[in-house]
């Protein structure tokens, strides 16, 4: 425990994808300011081609190889574990189909500059997934906090975009500065900023007997992460900036952040919280896991009930993410049980599902943004004959909705299952049970827009709708990986998940 | 032990219409003669295979009664377990989930072929009477298919997941098809209907099943720990199976030896883990099967469905719920069964008398059937209740019987709606005249439908009176501190009552949509069935008479499929 002794290749290595990140910013960058306006197209593929690349680095790098062993780098301030390469993976994956499907967005991805500042905030959210210090964890969550304020409010031009730019940045900042002060709380408590000294200090010295200045700590913290994962009660963003902004950016801020998010979280109430903390007989572990369960109900329940009544596709969108975060914090509330195997399995229910998460949104808003792109609106009713229309967006919009729904062979179906497992493992059926039925909540309103595609008529149904190559490679992509989730692939993602898991209980 | 290749027969039947759909989606959607083409090889081929797995297991069933005296006879530690797993055949398994003891497990027993044959038949018998959909062919061909895919998958499948996969995979292909090829009335209510209820129902068992798994789990590493290894030792298990496991084998072996039958689950004394959870894995597959009173979503759902979707449904899918039921729920959980299903046989008479009973008031054609099957489905879960062999192997017959006929009567209703344009009864009338071979047809079926002897109808429904009968001196209800005993005799009195009503209704149906007067003007351009539709009720007409006359050609299969069933439920013959 503790940071090594520095060496600087090894310490290079554990931050590969990020050094890799920056080259590509500035490569962007650069091309950006050198090629002609029309060559955009190329500094989208350049990015998204990039993006795409680096993501295969964590997996080179993959800690416990000789050359990179697992453990703290750079003065603690980053863990290089499975965990943290898992969630890498995904928020660059996340963002190289960003890139991809901005290509052809109006007053988005007709400017460099769009797919600079997606980089700069992949590189908050890669440094989100390994950090291990609150130091790091708070740098890294403004550098992908503040990117997202700018790309929310990107179209200039249009005024709800604005609107959900200016939104989301006076939630964010309100957010970010509750749970800084939560985390001032711990250092100032503890004296240390590395998540897992902090840990040591509180269980090892004689904490007083009052637990509740760690409380309110804790749960200023969560305030933060909640805003971050838009769980009930901290979510009152997202409808508005989901629908107010670029679609595009939607997409990416509806998965990347969550899961790099998601990736801290895990890590915070593991390492900072564990089981063996009890601070005056109260069980700091207990009530953060209550504190999930609660916040799980709350956000399925409120997420799916509300998006029932939806008309707008974003909206829709942004009440099912909603739901979907509180499925997720099922899996966070299954830690609550003491066996290892149970917990490692909860901390893997948490990875697939956010892994399976970011390809099933990425593909349901690559279908979104080419119809609103092609028909210029975003209304759930003017979906109507898409399969008469474009049969095959109609079908790859039906395998996105069928995976936010959990109905197999889409990878949704084991995302859920495993959440659930873990639960009823982790003795907690009652919270499987109020899974599952919101989970049938769930499944009716994404198939109310299914039947809109399939079955109401409309005046356009001859005038197919135009892909163009970039979304052709998206749409195929995403919903391959979706289906292979559903079905073979589920195996190798949730073991390397368990692995993960094994990897944070140091 | 290594084992010869063998053809995966169970899976080339699974993926087949997987691989079809996956081809008509590439196609172009205006070659619909090849849409079709490619929709009824994929359907022939798998219709064959049927066939070879249900004759080739029929072949089997003689060693496989013989392997069971040999196991009664050498008193093994695990009867039932052992009984239940000899009897398998074109076993396939392939770890899949490994870390959760999730294998990809398909075997056909005696229990499940003759499903895999029906199933085969009516997708077949699907496929053949939507040669007329012009709109959309390529979707509602490929979403058949999948549908197929996924029935198939849950009868074959022998580890709980796979059966769950399937189960939800079929659900889903079926919505799209009756909210989008439905009868427009009702089609998007109806289908939506449909979906929530049996999606409820069934992830609720899913949580069930979980438990039961994580329960078998802690009792063999546990207490369960030396019968565990013993198993493995014996080879009724893998050598390298782990207390953690989905697979139907292992569970029922943790059932065999009472690890879900321990007081004190969930804190409660008196409570145990599969009297708890019984009534909610078994009601919540039931709903599939149309248990009163989660039956609603049933006539709705067949009336507004195309007539394809209508057979696969009434026809196979509602099986699916009684077959589940039977495995997770009686299998698995003995006790539980003993508890909760003597209550639970007084829902299943109010399905077949009340089922009856709304079918006689029906004036349309097609809603008379959707609730003649809620009433026949009744008696599937009645025959589950006796919890004998004679009761329950009719009921296995009955799962078949009921299986071709309704999808003959489906069939029958949407040849004359296609014709006629109505399905108002009284408006029709004198259709012989034009459709002799659906008159025959829907007779044969309406004559099998109320249990006349000769047709697989009465070898089937028989069998559960005898059952329950038999079963009466050996139930008794405890409500409250009042025990009720020898009342299953009153049920086979009051369910009888049922089909006397089905005859009437049949006959009202049959004498007045095929018989009376024809009304020449209005019905003027009606004209006879094509080679297709003769075919299809040939395919699904004969099987009730051959059943009738040679019951033995599917009665002990079945009756081998149920002895490990009645062995774990403790009884004898």
């Amino acid at each position: 425990m503790g940071a090594t002794e520095f060496d600087l290749a090894t310490s290079l290595l554990a931050i590969l994808p990020e050094i890799a990140l920056t080259v590509l910013a500035i490569l962007v960058l650069g091309l950006d300011l050198y090629l002609p306006k029309s060559q955009v197209r190329t500094v989208a593929y350049v990015a998204g081609v990039g993006l795409g690349l680096i993501a295969a680095l964590p997996l080179i790098v993959w800690p416990g190889s000789p050359a990179t062993p697992e453990g703290l780098y750079w003065g603690g301030m980053i863990r290089h574990d499975v965990l943290s390469q898992i969630f890498k993976v995904m928020v660059l994956l996340a963002a190289a189909i960003t890139c991809l499907m901005s290509v052809d967005v109006k007053g988005v991805g007709h400017r460099g500059e769009f797919y600079l500042i997606v980089i700069v905030s992949t590189l908050g959210m890669t440094l989100l997934a390994s950090s291990a210090d609150l130091i790091m964890a708070f740098l890294a969550l403004e550098t992908t906090s503040i990117p997202l304020y700018l790309l929310a409010a990107f179209k200039r031009s249009d005024q709800k975009s604005v609107e959900s730019g200016v939104k989301y940045f006076l939630f964010g900042a309100f957010a970010s500065a509750i749970m800084l002060y939560g985390l001032s709380l711990l250092y100032g408590f503890t004296g240390q900023t590395n998540l897992y000294l902090i840990a040591a200090q509180l269980t090892s010295e004689a904490f007083a007997n009052n637990p509740i200045p760690v409380l309110a700590a804790l749960v200023m913290i969560i305030v933060g992460f909640g805003f971050k994962i838009s769980a009930v009660p901290f979510h009152f963003w997202t409808p508005d900036v989901y629908e107010g902004a670029p679609t595009p950016v939607t997409a990416f801020l509806s998965v990347a952040s969550k899961a790099a998010s998601f990736a801290l979280l895990v890590r915070f109430l593991v390492a900072v919280f564990p089981l063996s903390l009890v601070i005056g007989d109260a069980s700091i572990h207990n009530f953060w896991v209550q504190l999930m369960a609660a916040s799980a109900v709350v956000s399925m329940t409120l997420g799916n009930v509300v998006a029932l009544a939806q008309r707008n596709i974003k909206r829709l969108l942004a009440y099912s993410s909603i739901a979907q975060a509180g499925y997720t914090l099922i899996g966070v509330a299954a830690l609550q049980s003491a066996s290892d195997v149970v917990q490692a399995q909860a901390v893997a229910s948490v990875g697939f599902y956010m892994f399976m998460y970011v390809f099933t949104n990425l593909l349901s808003f690559a279908v979104v943004i080419l119809f609103s792109e092609a028909t210029g609106s975003e209304t759930i009713a003017d979906l109507a004959g898409l399969s008469r229309r474009s049969p095959w967006l109609a079908l790859m919009m039906t395998i996105g909705l069928l995976s936010l729904a959990g109905v197999p062979p889409t990878a949704g179906f084991f995302g859920k299952f495993f959440v659930f497992n873990a639960a009823v493992q982790a003795d907690l059926t009652w919270l499987a049970v109020v899974g599952v039925l919101n989970a049938i909540i769930g499944l009716y309103y994404y198939l109310v827009v299914v039947k809109v595609m399939y079955v109401d008529r409309s005046e356009d149904e001859d005038k197919p709708i135009p892909v163009s190559r970039p979304y052709a490679w998206v749409l195929a992509i995403t919903s391959i990986v979706v289906i292979v989730l559903g079905t073979i692939g589920a195996q190798t993602v949730f073991d390397w998940a368990v692995r993960s898991a094994g990897s944070l209980f140091l | 032990m290594t084992e010869p290749f063998m053809f995966p027969i169970l899976s080339v039947i699974i993926f087949t219409p997987i691989a079809a759909a996956v081809i008509l989606l590439l196609i172009d959607s205006d070659k619909r003669d090849l849409i079709r083409g490619i929709s009824i090889t994929a359907a022939v081929i798998v219709l064959v295979l049927s066939g070879a797995v249900y004759f080739g297991y029929n072949n089997l069933v003689g060693q496989v009664n013989t392997n069971q005296a040999a196991i009664d006879a050498a008193g093994l530690a695990n009867p039932a377990t052992q009984m239940f797993k000899d009897g398998l055949a074109f076993e396939e398994k392939v770890p899949w989930l490994d870390s959760l003891g999730i294998s990809y497990h398909l075997g056909v027993d005696g229990l499940n072929a003759p499903m895999v044959l029906l199933t085969g038949m009516v997708a077949v018998a699907g496929v053949l009477i939507s040669w007329r959909i012009e709109d959309r062919t390529r979707e509602f061909m490929a979403f058949f298919m999948l549908l197929v895919a996924g029935v198939y998958g849950v009868f074959v499948a022998i580890d709980m997941f796979v059966l769950f996969f399937f189960y939800e995979l079929a659900i889903f292909p079926m919505y799209l098809l009756i909210a989008t090829w439905g009868w427009v009335k009702l089609r998007e209510y109806a289908a939506m209907k449909l979906t929530l209820y049996i999606l409820i129902g069934s992830v609720i068992a899913l949580v069930g099943v979980i438990a039961m798994v994580l329960v078998a789990s802690n009792y063999f590493t546990n207490e369960g720990a030396a019968v565990f290894e013993a198993a493995k030792a014996s080879g009724l298990l893998a050598e390298n199976a782990r207390p953690f496991s989905f697979d139907m084998t292992q569970l029922m072996l943790a059932a065999e030896n009472g690890a879900f039958d321990v007081a004190g689950y969930a804190g409660v004394e008196t409570l145990t883990f599969a009297k708890l959870w019984f009534p909610f894995v078994f009601i919540g597959f039931g709903v599939l099967a149309g248990v009163f009173p989660f039956h609603n979503w049933s006539p709705d759902g067949h009336v507004a469905a195309p007539t394809a979707v209508s057979m696969i449904h009434a026809g196979v899918l509602m099986k699916l719920g009684a077959y589940a039921a039977l495995r997770a729920g009686v299998q698995l959980m003995p006790e539980g069964a003993q508890t909760h299903l003597p209550w639970i046989v007084f829902l299943t008479l109010i399905n077949v008398v009340y089922g009856a009973f709304i079918a006689f008031r029906q004036r349309d054609f097609k809603y008379v059937i959707g609730f003649s099957s809620v009433s026949h489905m009744g008696l599937v879960s009645m025959g589950w209740a006796s919890m004998n062999i004679i009761g329950m192997t009719g009921a296995g017959l009955q799962m078949f019987s009921h299986g071709a006929m309704t999808a003959l009567f489906f069939g029958c209703v949407g040849m004359v709606y296609d014709r006629a344009h109505t399905r108002d009864i009284p408006s029709l009338g004198g259709f012989v005249k034009r459709m002799p071979w659906v008159a025959v047809a829907f007779i044969i079926g309406g004559l099998t439908s109320m249990g006349m002897p000769g047709l697989s109808g009465f070898i089937a429904e028989f069998p559960i009176f005898v059952g329950m009968w038999n079963a009466s001196p050996n139930v008794a209800l405890q409500i409250g501190g009042f025990t009720l005993t020898n009342y299953y005799s009153i049920i086979v009195v009051l369910a009888a009552l049922g089909i006397v009503i089905t005859a009437a209704y049949v006959l009202r149906v049959t004498s007045q949509v095929f018989f009376g007067e024809f009304n020449e003007q209005r019905y003027s351009d009606v004209t006879d069935i094509t080679i297709t539709d003769r075919i299809i009720l040939f395919l699904l007409g004969a099987p009730l008479i051959i059943l009738g006359v040679y019951p033995i050609i599917m009665a002990p299969m079945i009756e081998a499929g149920l002895r490990p069933v009645i062995a774990i439920l403790g009884g004898g013959a």
